[in-house]
């Protein structure tokens, strides 16, 4: 299936899907302003893949989504909640968001089992039967039911991953944040964990991805969004986006991420 | 002539070997061996200290440490805690109680628990809960800062995970946090109790009865009672070692799997 994903969610409805709304989204470490007014809207079951230099705030505007940083200023929407409003019940909002992490921080001392379990039955109260069936069923999602008992130090990097992910899946979230999380995995493994994605996002899930992966997002994704220096610079259809840019600022970065062996002569 | 780097180092061991030769033979030679068979080694004679050394005096020592212990970690815990407060008042109750319990000496703290409290408030301890008081107060001291480092030292991601999912606060640190800072400070954690085993011996400054004896006092009361020197202590030194190298080699364990399962 090699065409373009239309923003529909999938007929299977298997995922109960929330779109994001960030509006005028700003954000200041000291003097340094790391997002400079950022308008976003995230369909429900869309893919939105967000790519730009390092330093150019996507991370940080990633992590504004669920309050893992605090924005200065600017309204978030997240599956009917304002995640902005001072009053939002933040753990509430959490539960319908799951997060992948670039150093995937599975809990140590639990199980791959257990860390897919732990929040179902410390935060939604659900039983430990319950809480484990879910478990098992979303490692099987990720192709990891096999490995359900080891710990994340008997796990390959690729593998971690994947339990991370079944771990936020193990939530039933509407909406699924992925910040860089095949940066930090050796080559080999990268194609695992970007099929597992591919898989959730066919399933309609929403997706927000921060990646350098361009062939990811060329192919997975509904919308790229190019970001620099804190503003979003050029959004649009990821194949045009990564095929023919229209702004120089994504040209260049473009060229520079495709042939990283790249040297510009004529600078 | 010069030599080569191995000759050198062949002529530095010898060297050490033989400094090391020279000092026995002085130690040995002198040394006063009549009076030391007398009054350290004279095992003859500490017949009676035996079985009450043990089963009272050991037994008494290990009651002393484990209650001190109890009483050490849910309080280190806690100033822990405090200590990491984003509530500034219990950031500097933690600090100021630290400082304090870490400066005075252990003994000191025995008086005050054992005379001073009772007599300030018309109470009367006994033995046991004193020393589980001074012990546990002046340990906590030194857990909180232990566990504070560990606490510190679970990396912030593990936090953020947690939250991620949902977990409040304080969820987060008893499912998630507090688990791992423990693995963390089992080594130095294990280092405490050898520490806190060894200053239960301060109990002697309290009046003690028979039953309530501990090891330390069991040695003071065989000088003065066989007739045999010093060996007594000798004894209950020895009894010591006994709990204490195992808990030392449990500490090893405990580094070298931790040192496995870092990543």
């Amino acid at each position: 299936m090699n065409d373009v994903v239309q923003n529909a969610p999938s007929p299977s409805g298997a995922v109960h899907a929330a779109g994001v709304s960030i509006k005028d989204l700003r954000k200041s470490y000291g003097s340094n302003e790391v997002l400079k007014g950022i308008d976003l809207e995230v369909a429900p079951g869309e893919v939105v893949c967000l790519i730009g230099p390092s330093g150019s705030g996507k991370s940080t505007l990633l992590r504004c989504v669920n309050l893992l940083e605090q924005p200065n200023q600017g309204t978030i929407h997240v599956g009917g909640f304002e995640s902005t409003d001072p009053d939002v019940d933040i753990d509430k909002m959490r539960r319908k968001v799951g997060m992948v992490f670039q150093q995937f921080n599975l809990f140590p001392h639990l199980s791959a089992l257990q860390n897919c379990t732990i929040a179902q039955t410390k935060v939604l109260k659900r039983s430990q039967a319950d809480a484990s069936a879910a478990a098992r069923k979303n490692l099987e999602r990720v192709g990891l039911g096999h490995l359900a008992d080891r710990f994340p130090d008997e796990l390959s990097g690729g593998q971690q991953q994947r339990v991370a992910i079944a771990r936020a899946l193990s939530m039933d979230p509407e909406l699924m944040l992925f910040d860089e999380p095949t940066s930090a995995l050796d080559p080999e493994t990268v194609g695992d964990v970007l099929s597992v994605m591919r898989n959730l996002a066919r399933e309609g899930m929403t997706m927000l991805v921060v990646t350098h992966e361009m062939g990811f997002a060329r192919e997975v994704a509904d919308r790229v969004v190019f970001m620099d220096g804190g503003v979003v610079v050029e959004q649009g259809v990821a194949e045009k986006v990564i095929s023919s840019p229209a702004h120089a600022r994504t040209k260049e970065f473009l060229r520079r991420v495709l042939d990283p062996t790249h040297i510009d002569i004529t600078e | 002539m010069a030599m080569t780097a191995r000759q050198r180092a062949k002529v530095s061991l010898y060297v050490q070997a033989g400094i090391f030769v020279v000092a026995v033979i002085a130690l040995i030679l002198a040394t006063d061996w009549e009076t030391i068979s007398n009054s350290v080694f004279n095992f003859a004679k500490v017949g009676p200290m035996f079985p009450d050394i043990i089963l009272v005096g050991l037994k008494n020592t290990l009651i002393y440490t484990a209650l001190g212990f109890i009483v050490g970690l849910s309080g280190g815990l806690l100033l822990a805690l405090m200590k990491l407060s984003s509530f500034p008042l219990y950031r500097w109750i933690a600090t100021g109680y630290i400082e304090f319990f870490r400066g005075v000496p252990a003994l000191l703290v025995f008086i005050a628990f054992g005379y001073g409290v009772p007599l300030a408030f018309g109470v009367s301890w006994n033995v046991t809960v004193v020393a589980m008081v001074s012990l546990g107060m002046v340990a906590a001291a030194y857990i909180a800062e232990t566990l504070r480092a560990g606490l510190q030292a679970v990396p912030k991601g593990q936090m953020e995970a947690a939250r991620s999912l949902g977990m409040p606060q304080w969820r987060a640190m008893i499912s998630i946090v507090i688990p791992q800072a423990f693995r963390i400070v089992l080594p130095p954690l294990t280092n405490e109790v050898i520490l806190l085993t060894k200053d239960s011996s301060l109990i002697y400054v309290l009046g003690l009865t028979a039953s309530q004896y501990e090891l330390t006092k069991f040695g003071r009361d065989g000088i003065s009672s066989l007739g045999a020197g010093l060996t007594p202590l000798l004894i209950a030194g020895a009894l010591y070692l006994v709990i204490t190298i195992p808990l030392s080699l449990l500490a090893r364990k405990f580094e070298s799997r931790s040192a496995r399962t870092k990543r």
